[in-house]
């Protein structure tokens, strides 16, 4: 789905993936950390992706594939270098007023992934494992 | 985010509610807290019991509120911390930057000290 880059939709799109998560067992605590971690990136393909122009989209699919939930988002920015970002627990960092959002989204997701995507933009890929899946029959002998 | 402000015997107790998040309360954290400062208050006792959601925005404002009080030779301290705020700050190895108090009257006996 695509979503016009206001941070008002940020919060839409945790109560879709809380959503998601529905049904799966996830605690509350392992499903606050993912929403905070979907949150961050959302933020960042918001304000640094597409600058806060409205005209711009935020691209997103979620999904659950065996115990693993998997986020994409992409914007319509000019994309960055994430090897060049700050380390925020340098000492010379740790008072700043900014620079912790990928910080979180690692310590709270198992995979974060950067990508420049082939149509422009910066693709961010989350992934988390929830789990035992839930379902009762599992065929996958 | 609602905020009020309290006088308890020179110090200001800000009481803050809801979210402290980008485009939402984090401006409005930063603005209470300078107008505070601007008028010469020294010292700030942030209760956070009633903070529902903060994300990096709002870490990186209340990380500026503490410079900026601390700047004008005043202290900021953190009252009531919910544990997942506890928890955000210390992986961001901020905990140990604050003073955080659980109880109000010793917050409060700590800026007499
Ligand atoms: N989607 C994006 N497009 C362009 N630059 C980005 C994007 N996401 C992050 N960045 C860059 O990475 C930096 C660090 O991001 P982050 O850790 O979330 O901290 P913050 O958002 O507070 O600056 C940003 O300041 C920005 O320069
Ligand atoms: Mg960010």
């Amino acid at each position: 789905m695509s979503l016009s880059s206001r941070f008002e939709n940020i919060e839409m799109v945790q109560h879709l993936c809380s959503k998601l998560l529905e049904g799966r067992d996830v605690p509350e605590e392992l499903r606050h950390w993912i929403l905070m971690a979907l949150r961050e990136a959302l933020a960042n393909a918001i304000k640094h992706g597409n600058q806060q122009d409205t005209t711009k989209h935020v691209h997103l699919e979620m999904d659950i594939v065996g115990d693993t939930l998997a986020i994409s988002i992409r914007d319509e920015g000019p994309g960055f270098d994430p090897e060049a970002v700050a380390d925020p627990l340098a000492p010379e960092n740790r008072l700043k007023t900014s620079g912790r959002g990928i910080f979180y989204m690692r310590t709270f997701m198992d995979d974060v992934r950067f990508r420049r995507h082939a149509s422009g933009g910066m693709e961010i890929v989350l992934k988390k494992t929830l789990g035992a899946v839930n379902e009762k029959e599992e065929d996958r002998a | 985010m609602k905020t009020n402000v309290r006088d308890a015997g020179g110090v200001q107790v800000v009481e803050l509610k809801g979210k402290i998040t980008i485009g939402s309360g984090d401006v409005q954290l930063r603005e209470t807290i300078n107008k505070l400062v601007d008028s010469g208050k020294k010292n700030i006792l942030v209760d956070m019991k009633e903070v529902t959601t903060i994300d990096s925005s709002g870490i990186g404002e209340l990380v500026g509120c503490y410079t900026s009080v601390t700047n004008k030779g005043g202290k900021l301290k953190l009252l009531h911390l919910p544990p997942k705020i506890n928890d955000v700050l210390t992986v961001t190895q901020l905990i140990t930057v604050f003073d955080v108090y659980e109880s109000e009257s010793e917050a409060l006996a700590s800026f007499r000290g």
